[in-house]
């Protein structure tokens, strides 16, 4: 499946005129039996298809989720182990296998359903409804920010708790006692009054024959013992003794690397290879071409990779060939005007009366602002090891969505889906990169060619080449204020809307407002990148904001706690952050603060980035981040996060630019794709709001506001603004006169 | 030719200009280290040729002979030990993903066996080599930090300890 959203649902007929259609619900009631035999040895208690126990008292919980760094697999281990009052000392977490049994019905109700409520009536024939769904679309994700807002809320939450209600009343049944006077803590039943105490794993082939309720009652905040707390993450130790294995690290008996070249101008065909280039390199066994690649293999990827850049190589011409940066801006700019003569823009946000409010009031601003490609650059260069046996295709990689690439790759090579076993790894790195199957087709391709197991692994090259970007986009805005310095009208227009549908809406008061795009045909190749449209919205609006704020001649933060006051949550949120920053404190000559705020993935995060200018050059001496994620089940966790969508947002707006030229990439490797160092690293204070709110994601909502803080702090250090990323193309030269 | 990695005398049937990383990695089977680059930018492939950090990537085999390799499975004091750095680690919660920190690691290792009290600047100056893509920068630092602190209790007490049997 290409893209996974809320419309994604909509449109398989879920959701009709905003009501739910029931029309292929099925009741799945418990599960467990089915899914023993993957999950569970003789051992164990397979309770339900979250969750078993070991006899041992060990009790492992099974994630839908891959690891890719931000620490899930620990988080959504105590939201269960929580609401099952489980010894945390004795809590493991086992990925869940890429059956179809385990795709993740939650977040198919996490989308849909944005956290109304339900008759419980309803439950269990829903439930059995976004199952039905998601197994059609082979959905078992990783990203936008799902697992614990989704996947803990609707499945760990739900099922620790129901586990916990069968193993009480197993204990109940035994000591015929009434299951009032129980009490479950630390993996054990108790009853006080009679001092007795046993295992939850001595109950649990009793409590399997007991039926599950689909509505248990959930804890409420007071009676947490793990959530909101910050236990290590599960993963550490291996992460630093070099054991963590990921899939890049998968070794199998007579394996052999291969290395890859794809066409640089995307989609073009290959033409020719000459073999005989390579043919006396002694370990180099098969010159396998495919469609729009060439690749080696060979018994080391070193070899292979030697051999790979030896290989003449010719591709078909292709149209887009011709294809440079500037056409594709020049393309956008067309449809702007074209969308706008013929009147037919797509209205995102229509309201008020906007052709009057330029017409009343006089004090105008326009401007426009551009960003670049964007590719991910995973510290882990994509792989994926395969073998083709007994009709039977093996994979192993990291991936955020292994059932839909085990369905990607069974049409392919035009098996049975249930003939392709996807076996997840740790992911070197995530961001929605490892969402797109392309590697694990590729090294599937190739393992059907050959007789043993086969590990393909991309250069970096090949990887900041062959990535889905994040696209290049123009963002036009024109805005009226009026005698108070209050923006009256709000016109936006911008290219193409993904996700999430909120990243170009404002939270201000602005009672006239219009926000429209037009959809083309983009020529690169487009992938989700971390927070995705609002990792440029974020970017877009909020600068526009702060010259708004200018040309109002007001404080940037003031300017926008004016415009929030219907948004209690909001302002809460930028007023922590101004007050830890000190916003109204002065500040050393050269240096200059600037200040943004923006919810995606159901946070708001507000922030004040500190900067000097050296020599030109822009300096990020401080970030203060003020979050409000509804609730923080792992606090620190959470914090980790901010920082690295920070860090990657920073990166992005200092030196991120994927060129097109000539229908290719014009970067390659980190000399040009460069990264954000140590040596240039801000420090970085993260305050965390619960509002409790419906929970909010982590790993994404930090990145969309970093650039344009950073770009205002440059503005008020400089009075230059920067509308177009990234920064690294600029002198930035000090203003003679003292800006605000 | 003869290796000697972590201690370990290792006998390798390779091309003497294949890069340590893939040696390490692929004959030698310890996946630990890893592949970044391959240019020498990123650092993930950061080992020790007798104790100073380099990028295996760009370092063929035979520049290895007759030296001490050290890679992230052979800092650990023992099995049951871990070096403090790794357990400062843990302590700051630093990885993420992961797939950077034996780099990470084997660079702050290399900096704290020569410099115990790392400034800012010098942590700036050793570390940034290694990119992480994850962002847990603040994190190394404090960690480097904790464990400089760690280590100089350690000597401290061991010192102590051998004073008092004398
Ligand atoms: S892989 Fe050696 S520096 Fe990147
Ligand atoms: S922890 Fe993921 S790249 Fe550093």
């Amino acid at each position: 499946m290409g893209k996974w959203s809320r419309r994604a649902f909509i449109s398989l007929g879920v959701l009709s005129g905003g009501a739910l259609v029931l029309g292929i619900a099925i009741r799945p009631g418990n599960r467990a039996k089915k899914v023993k035999g993957f999950i569970g040895n003789k051992d164990e208690t397979v309770l339900n298809i979250w969750v078993k126990i070991a006899r041992d008292n060990t009790i492992t919980v099974i994630v839908p989720h891959a690891e890719m760094g931000q620490g899930t697999h620990t988080t959504l281990a105590m939201m269960l182990a929580d609401e099952m009052d489980a010894d945390w000392s004795k809590v493991k977490v086992m990925e869940a296998p890429s059956d179809k049994e385990y795709a993740n019905y939650a977040l198919a109700k996490g989308f849909i359903l944005e956290n109304k409520k339900l008759p419980s009536f309803l439950t269990d024939t829903l439930n059995g409804t976004f199952l039905a769904i998601t197994k059609q679309m082979g959905l078992q994700i990783t990203g936008g920010s799902t697992s614990v807002r989704f996947t803990g809320t609707y499945a760990m939450r739900v099922a620790g708790a129901a586990v916990k209600e069968v193993l009480m009343k197993a204990a109940a049944d035994l000591w015929k006692l009434p299951v009032e006077e129980l009490q479950a803590q630390k993996s054990h039943v108790l009853h006080e009054k009679t001092k007795q105490s046993i295992p939850y794993a001595s109950l649990a082939e009793s409590a399997l024959e007991l039926k599950q309720d689909v509505n248990p009652r959930l804890k409420s905040p007071d009676e947490y013992t793990l959530m909101g707390t910050s236990p290590k993450r599960l993963d550490a130790p291996s992460k630093v003794n070099g054991t963590a294995y990921f899939g890049i690290d998968v070794k199998l008996p007579n394996m052999k690397y291969a290395s890859i070249k794809a066409s640089p101008v995307f989609g073009s065909k290959l033409k020719s290879v000459d073999k005989a280039a390579i043919r006396s390199m002694k370990g180099v066994h098969k010159v396998i071409s495919l469609e729009t690649a060439v690749a080696v293999i060979a018994d080391s990827y070193w070899l292979a990779s030697i051999a790979i850049n030896k290989l003449p190589i010719t591709f078909e011409d292709s149209s887009k060939a011709s294809i440079s940066q500037n056409d594709i801006y020049k393309m956008y700019l067309e449809c702007f005007e074209k969308a706008n003569k013929d009147g037919d823009q797509i209205k995102d946000v229509y309201k008020g009366d906007m052709a009057n409010t330029f017409l009343v009031d006089e004090k105008q601003l326009s401007a426009e602002y551009r960003v670049p490609f964007l590719a991910h650059a995973t510290m882990e260069p994509m792989n994926c090891t395969a073998h083709m046996h007994d009709g039977i295709c093996e994979l192993w990689l990291g991936s955020q969505n292994p059932l839909g690439f085990a369905k990607s790759v069974a049409e392919v090579l035009d098996i049975p889906i249930d003939k392709v076993k996807v076996y997840n790894q740790y992911l070197g790195g995530g961001f929605g990169r490892r969402s797109v199957p392309d590697v694990a087709i590729q090294a599937a391709l190739l393992a059907q060619e050959v007789d043993y197991p086969v590990k393909l692994i991309w250069s970096r090259e090949e990887d900041i080449r062959q990535d889905h970007y994040r696209e290049a986009n123009i963002s036009r805005f024109k805005a009226s204020l009026n005698q108070e310095g209050m923006v009256t009208g709000w016109e936006n227009q911008f290219m193409f809307k993904n996700e999430p549908a909120e990243a170009p809406h404002i939270p201000y008061a602005i009672e006239n407002q219009f926000i429209h795009y037009t959809e083309t045909e983009n020529p690169i190749p487009w992938g989700f990148w971390r927070s995705v449209d609002s990792s440029m919205h974020g970017f877009f609006t909020e600068s526009f904001m702060d010259e708004l704020a200018i040309k109002a001649n007001k404080d940037p933060y003031e300017f926008r706690r004016e415009h929030l006051k219907d948004s209690p949550r909001h302002l809460k949120v930028l007023d922590l952050a101004a007050e830890k920053a000190n916003w109204s404190s002065s500040l050393p000559s050269n240096w200059g603060r600037g200040i943004s705020i923006h919810k995606s993935f159901g946070t708001i995060v507000a922030q004040v980035v500190e900067v000097e200018i050296i020599k030109g050059k822009v300096k990020v001496h401080r970030v203060v981040c003020a979050a409000d994620p509804g609730y923080a089940f792992h606090p620190d966790g959470f914090v980790a996060q901010m920082e690295s969508g920070i860090i990657y947002g920073l990166t992005a707006a200092i030196y991120g630019e994927i060129n097109i030229e000539n229908g290719a990439v014009v970067e390659s490797n980190f000399h040009d794709y460069e990264m954000l160092r140590m040596n240039e690293c801000p420090i970085i204070e993260s305050y965390i709001i619960s509002s409790d709110s419906f929970p909010g994601g982590a790993g994404e909502p930090s990145t969309p506001g970093i650039a344009p803080a950073l770009t205002n702090a440059i503005f008020s250090a400089t009075g230059q603004r920067i509308r177009e990323l990234p920064i690294k193309n600029y002198q930035l030269e000090m203003s003679k006169e003292v800006i605000g | 030719m003869n290796l000697s990695i972590n201690k370990k005398n290792i006998e390798v049937d390779v091309d003497p200009y294949k890069p340590l990383l893939w040696v390490i990695r692929e004959n030698c089977n310890l996946t630990g280290t890893k592949f970044g680059c391959g240019i020498g930018q990123c650092g993930a492939c950061t080992i020790q040729l007798d104790g100073v950090a380099v990028r295996s990537c760009l370092t063929p085999a035979q520049a290895a002979e007759g030296k001490e390799i050290t890679t992230i499975e052979g800092i650990a004091l023992n099995e049951d030990h871990m070096h403090l750095l790794q357990e400062s680690w843990i302590e700051e919660q630093v990885p993420q993903c992961g797939y950077c920190q034996s780099g990470q690691l084997m660079s702050a290792h290399a900096l704290l066996s020569k410099n115990s009290h790392p400034s800012d600047a010098d942590i700036d100056e050793a570390m940034s080599g290694n990119i992480c893509r994850c962002g847990t920068y603040p994190r190394i630092r404090r960690g480097i930090k904790r464990a400089a602190e760690l280590m100089i209790l350690d000597t401290n007490a061991k010192s102590k300890s051998h004073g008092e049997m004398e």
